[in-house]
């Protein structure tokens, strides 16, 4: 109950929103929308260079997790299990901060030679995604009938032959849609090299936030752009499984 | 390899890492990421389940504004989700707490990852069971509550262990807000000392490491105990 000397009550909160004056000619052309787009571009590049890094990546951890070597094996699970129990970021500003010390001399004057920033990033992307995409063509792997391992084995091919010729190209044509759900991923959490400086599309959105005061039009478009990309890649997955379930059809 | 990795900087520091300056302070370190996670996956529990029901709803009305934030919160990554809360919240609320923020912002994540699983859980009930529900006389509300979602429910419990799993990692992002969970504990004490990034890294990456991992064996094993209720 309010007395009858309370105060007036003070206007709402929400209608400060109100107050806030649009203006979003300033991300549609000019210097800040440069910098977003070249944000796109190294948000497109770091996630384009990790994929395929951690693509190939991904296929050895698959292969090390299902060889026969117990060793190799249980190297294969605890990588899985490490990398994709531990935070990005932590990994991230492992890379960045602290690999120095294990890495050798050689290596770390070559990525200090480089841009290192993306390179530290590219690192921790890749060995974070090829993690799940190992889970990924491993289930692609244990879909394969193992009739057509033994088969392989029995004419002649060595484990890793048989792999390479007959179960990896089946595998990984069902692993493709999990594959672009990971790059879309990726994508997405490519947006975290922000925090060591890669100035990818979340940094510039920010950068063109702190220049301008104008957040909500810097976040809103590259909230536009994210949602784009994943739109797109998608619908592209989309129409991957149609026609993949065309040609199942059809034979 | 005494002389190249110094972990007396952990020892040094154990109790910051895990609560932070708790007792005289403000609560941070593991004690605060967990505190992150455990609300936000509680109150995410709830706006799952809201989400999930809306986006199977009869009624487009309902079904389509919650398809679509569902879709647009899922192409959007974490941390724009978290700078996005960072400004808006202010503007809705006025002042608000960092903390709050990053609940909020998780919350709103992860519920629209929740809602997946939501409707896989009841999507994954026999549809004869919701046949003999409603031949029985009861309201299609009724037949949500008291049949489908009781079973479905625990064919989910899994799932919601493995987003939990998500949560404590994601809980990390928090650190670009300040917010000085364990992350931003260890960026501090790294900025403070300087020489021991590695050590640091290390100690954290298995902190994290510990807890998924409990949590991701945890669901494991739900996964084998609560098999039988496929039988159904």
């Amino acid at each position: 109950m309010r007395g009858a000397f309370s105060p007036p009550t003070p206007p709402k909160k929400a209608f400060r929103v109100l107050n806030y004056t649009f203006d979003w000619s300033i991300i549609i052309s000019g210097k800040y929308f440069d910098w977003l787009v070249s944000g796109l571009v190294t948000t497109l590049k770091l996630s384009a260079i990790s994929i395929v890094l951690a693509f190939i990546l991904g296929l050895i951890i698959a292969v090390m997790r299902m060889a026969h070597s117990r060793p190799v094996r249980w190297f294969a699970h605890a990588y899985l299990e490490f990398f994709r129990n531990t935070p990005l970021l932590v990994q991230i500003f492992f890379w960045y901060f602290g690999s120095y010390k294990i890495l050798p001399t050689a290596v770390n004057d070559w990525l200090v030679s480089t841009n290192f920033e993306f390179a530290a990033a590219a690192i921790a992307l890749t060995i974070y995604t090829s993690a799940f995409i190992a889970e990924d063509i491993r289930s692609g792997v244990l879909s394969i009938p193992k009739e057509q391992m033994e088969a392989a084995r029995s004419a002649g091919f060595s484990y890793l032959r048989s792999m390479q010729y007959i179960i990896l190209p089946q595998a990984v044509r069902i692993t493709i849609p999990p594959l672009v759900n990971q790059f879309l991923n990726l994508a997405k959490n490519s947006s975290l090299a922000m925090t060591i400086g890669v100035m990818e599309m979340t940094y510039q959105a920010r950068q063109v936030e702190s220049y301008t005061f104008k957040g909500f039009e810097a976040f809103t478009a590259a909230t536009v752009v994210y949602l784009l990309l994943s739109i797109a890649i998608t619908a592209l997955v989309n129409v991957y499984n149609e026609k993949v379930l065309n040609v199942h059809k059809a034979t | 390899m005494e002389q190249f990795f110094n972990f007396s900087v952990i020892t040094d520091n154990f109790t910051y890492f895990m609560i932070g300056r708790f007792p005289h302070g403000p609560l941070g370190g593991v004690g605060l990421t967990l505190y992150l996670a455990v609300a936000s996956c509680i109150l995410s529990f709830f706006g799952g389940m809201i989400l999930g029901l809306f986006s199977i709803s009869r009624f487009a009305l309902v079904r389509y504004p919650a398809l679509a934030f569902i879709n647009l919160v899922r192409g959007m990554p974490l941390l724009m989700v978290i700078f996005w809360m960072y400004f808006l919240m202010p503007a809705l609320f006025g002042k608000v707490a960092e903390n709050n923020t990053v609940i909020m912002a998780l919350t709103l994540f992860t519920s629209a990852y929740m809602s997946r699983i939501v409707v896989a859980g009841i999507e994954g009930i026999p549809k004869g069971q919701t046949e003999a529900a409603i031949s029985t006389g009861l309201k299609s509300w009724q037949v949500m509550l008291y049949i489908v979602l009781p079973q479905g429910l625990r064919n989910m419990i899994p799932s919601f262990v493995n987003q939990f799993v998500s949560l404590i990692k994601d809980t990390s992002l928090a650190f670009i807000v300040g917010v000085s969970e364990l992350t931003h504990v260890a960026t501090q004490i790294n900025n403070r000392t300087m020489a021991f990034p590695t050590e640091i890294f290390i100690f954290i990456a298995l902190i994290y490491f510990i807890l998924c991992y409990a949590f991701t064996s945890l669901s494991r094993w739900l996964e084998g105990r609560l098999s039988w209720s496929k039988a159904i």
